[in-house]
């Protein structure tokens, strides 16, 4: 008995149905028999008749009608079909749900889910990474589980939690993470998490770039080397501590996204450590991002432009020779 | 006196005679018309940080969008909706305390002038960006039902301006795909700043829209107090009645610049004649003289008591203390556990 990542996701929103009746779930072809794009909701509406409801393609729209359904009571959660679509939505997340609570002093729980990041052969529009567009906006929280223990307790937790959430489903992770059974408990949001410890070389990362980090430790561990991985889990808040007592006890950094490479979450821990811990560095920290170009479609440039077990491989050991 | 406080225990509006609901209307007209006067005058005299904008000419539309709401109903107003944000009970040193900066404000000092509302009331704060709160409404309203309440209505209103953004083609096509009870009044107030109605849009009448979105549609003359609180009251009997949502499109002339620091010149003397560019606060004031509801003296009383209103609310909130940045948490989430630390 296993269970996917999409099944954890599948599986935190049934819960959630189930034991909170100020849950629904709003998005387009996420009701009737379809159940969403990626099957996330399969059966909900079934199950919760009139709570998980299918919507015009109106981004804009889903979420400010999240965001006023919030107001009066509910926890509504929204399912962007691809987190690139969420653009169209960006006003109503960024400026209304976003400076909503500073503003009147009243929070807007809303959780808003984006199947995000490249999958063979989906091109610059069914691909993206948003991320670090999220959490440049204050007012905001935004989860990358890159786990699928993580996928389930941390939106549970987001739709507990009583400000914006923008929830980062790795598309990839959905069929090719797999876990024993779900949890039964959740590490605590806004916490990094040591993925695995190590002594020559800190690499960070989040959502899938996790599982290539781990496949890069482990290969390097074949060359003698013991790499720390560290799992951002959010990467707003980002837990700056954690991070810098894994690089005190390593003195080297490699950080590992698969947003664009210009600011983001990469560039902010690097900004972070050089600010804060610039003592602890035996070498200049480094980072690997996808290329600065929209997301190719076919495999062979999609397999470069994004960061790889190889490419991150290849940083790493350069960097654990210097 | 004219309560501006909560609307509790207040007589419905649809339940008054048709005179005694013109007279009351006409009165929130008058105090929002009084109020922005002196908010124009504090904004040229310095006293006011950042922009006025208000709502001269379109007092009637927005009384009257203001007036049928009651307690548990949702109002989303716009940047001209001072009198209808009155009528639906926000106190007037709320808009004084915002667009001075005072602490004990809605706002806090953190935003300003027409930005402000307090949700929990079911007055909806704006965002600048228009046509964002149609959808918000829905939600709300979508809310309500889900949570067993009856006998509400969500109202919104939006300018010819507004009406062409993606926004309220989203918000209003999900309106109806939801069937809240909604009432869209929209204004067209001729201007969309300084650009005019043909470079707006390019159909025959905004109102023709309503039956593209599945929406019953009418149109009032925005300068005629009477028509207004008839089509707009009858609107919100209809949305509140189980009809499907509710659009009335509204004609009248900006008198003024799009805000205080906009002197407006490019208004043709050509518009300024047209029958639509009357002042509705003077056309209600003739029929009243005409009508003889109220007298000259009555009048005059009606003034002076929406002055000393006015002033008792500014002096109120010009003796309060202006926000300290040493003292603001700078924090924009209600969770302080999940606060991102970048320093």
């Amino acid at each position: 008995m296993s269970i996917t990542y999409l099944e954890a996701i599948r599986e935190a929103q049934a819960k959630l149905l189930r034991d909170d009746e100020r849950v629904f779930i709003y998005g387009q072809d996420v009701g009737g028999a379809f159940g969403g794009a990626f099957k996330a909701t399969k059966g909900l509406a079934k199950e919760f008749p009139g709570r998980v409801l299918n919507t015009p393609i109106s981004e804009d729209a889903m979420v400010g009608t999240a965001i006023g359904a919030a107001l009066h009571g509910m926890r509504p959660i929204v399912e962007m079909q691809f987190a690139d679509f969420s653009s169209v939505a960006l006003n109503q997340i960024l400026n209304n749900a976003g400076t909503h609570y500073w503003r009147t002093n009243m929070p807007v729980p809303i959780t808003v889910r984006l199947p995000s990041g490249g999958t063979k052969g989906s091109g610059p529009f069914h691909s993206q990474s948003m991320e670090s567009l999220y959490a440049h906006y204050p007012g905001l929280i935004v989860m990358t589980p890159g786990t699928v223990e993580d996928a389930y307790t941390m939106l549970i937790d987001a739709v507990a939690i009583n400000d914006p959430v923008v929830y980062c489903e790795h598309k990839y992770l959905y069929y090719h993470l797999k876990a024993d059974k779900l949890p039964t408990e959740s590490f605590p949001i806004g916490k990094a998490r040591i993925a695995r410890e190590g002594r020559d070389l800190t690499i960070v990362s989040y959502s899938a770039m996790l599982q290539e980090a781990l496949a890069v430790a482990e290969q390097l561990s074949r060359e003698g080397f013991e790499i720390e991985v560290v799992d951002l889990r959010t990467v707003k808040p980002l837990d700056t501590d954690t991070i810098l007592a894994s690089v005190a006890r390593t003195g080297r950094l490699l950080c590992v996204g698969e947003s664009f490479p210009w600011g983001g979450a990469t560039a902010e821990v690097i900004s972070r450590v050089t600010t804060e811990g610039f003592h602890l560095l035996d070498a200049a920290p480094v980072r690997v991002n996808a290329k600065d170009t929209p997301i190719p479609y076919h495999p062979n440039l999609w397999s470069t432009h994004r960061p790889s077990a190889k490419s991150i491989a290849a940083k790493a050991r350069k960097l654990l020779r210097e | 006196m004219l309560q501006t406080a909560v609307r509790k225990g207040k007589k419905s509006a649809t339940k008054k005679t048709p005179h005694e609901r013109f007279l009351e209307a006409f009165r929130w007209m008058l105090l929002a018309r009084t109020l922005e006067d002196k908010l124009a005058s504090l904004y040229r005299g310095g006293l006011i940080t950042g922009g006025v904008y208000i709502g001269r000419g379109q007092e009637a539309v927005s009384v009257a969008c203001g007036m049928f709401l009651q307690k548990g109903d949702i109002f989303a107003p716009l940047i001209r909706d001072q009198a209808g944000r009155s009528a639906f009970g926000e106190p007037l040193v709320d808009v004084a305390r915002t667009y001075l900066g005072s602490r004990q404000g809605p706002m806090r000092g953190r935003d300003g002038n027409i930005h402000r509302g307090k949700p929990g009331d079911g007055q909806l704060a704006m965002i600048s960006h228009l046509g964002a709160m149609i959808s918000v409404t829905v939600g709300a309203l979508m809310a309500k039902r889900w949570r067993g309440e009856k006998n509400f209505v969500g109202l919104t209103t939006i300018g010819e301006g507004g009406m062409q953004t993606g926004s309220t083609h989203e918000g209003m096509n999900i309106a109806a795909v939801e069937q809240v009870p909604l009432v869209v009044v929209a204004t067209n107030n001729h201007y969309a700043y300084s650009t005019p109605n043909e470079r707006e849009f390019a159909c025959a009448d905004l109102v023709d829209r309503a039956i593209g979105y599945g929406f019953e549609g009418y149109t009032v003359d925005g300068t005629d107090l009477t028509q207004c609180l008839d089509v707009i009251g009858s609107a919100v009997k209809r949305a509140r009645a189980g009809r499907p949502p509710q659009l009335v499109v509204a004609s009248m002339l900006r008198l003024g610049g799009h805000g205080e620091h906009d002197d407006a010149s490019y208004i043709t003397d050509q518009i300024k004649a047209e029958p639509f560019a009357k002042d509705c606060l003077k056309c209600a004031e003739k029929v009243i003289t005409d009508l003889q509801l109220a007298s000259p003296e009555t009048l005059k009383e009606w003034r002076a008591e929406a002055a000393a209103q006015v002033d008792e609310a500014v002096s109120t909130a010009q003796k309060e203390a202006a926000p300290d940045a040493a003292q603001e948490d700078w924090c924009a989430i209600s969770d302080r556990q999940l606060m991102d630390k970048p320093e």
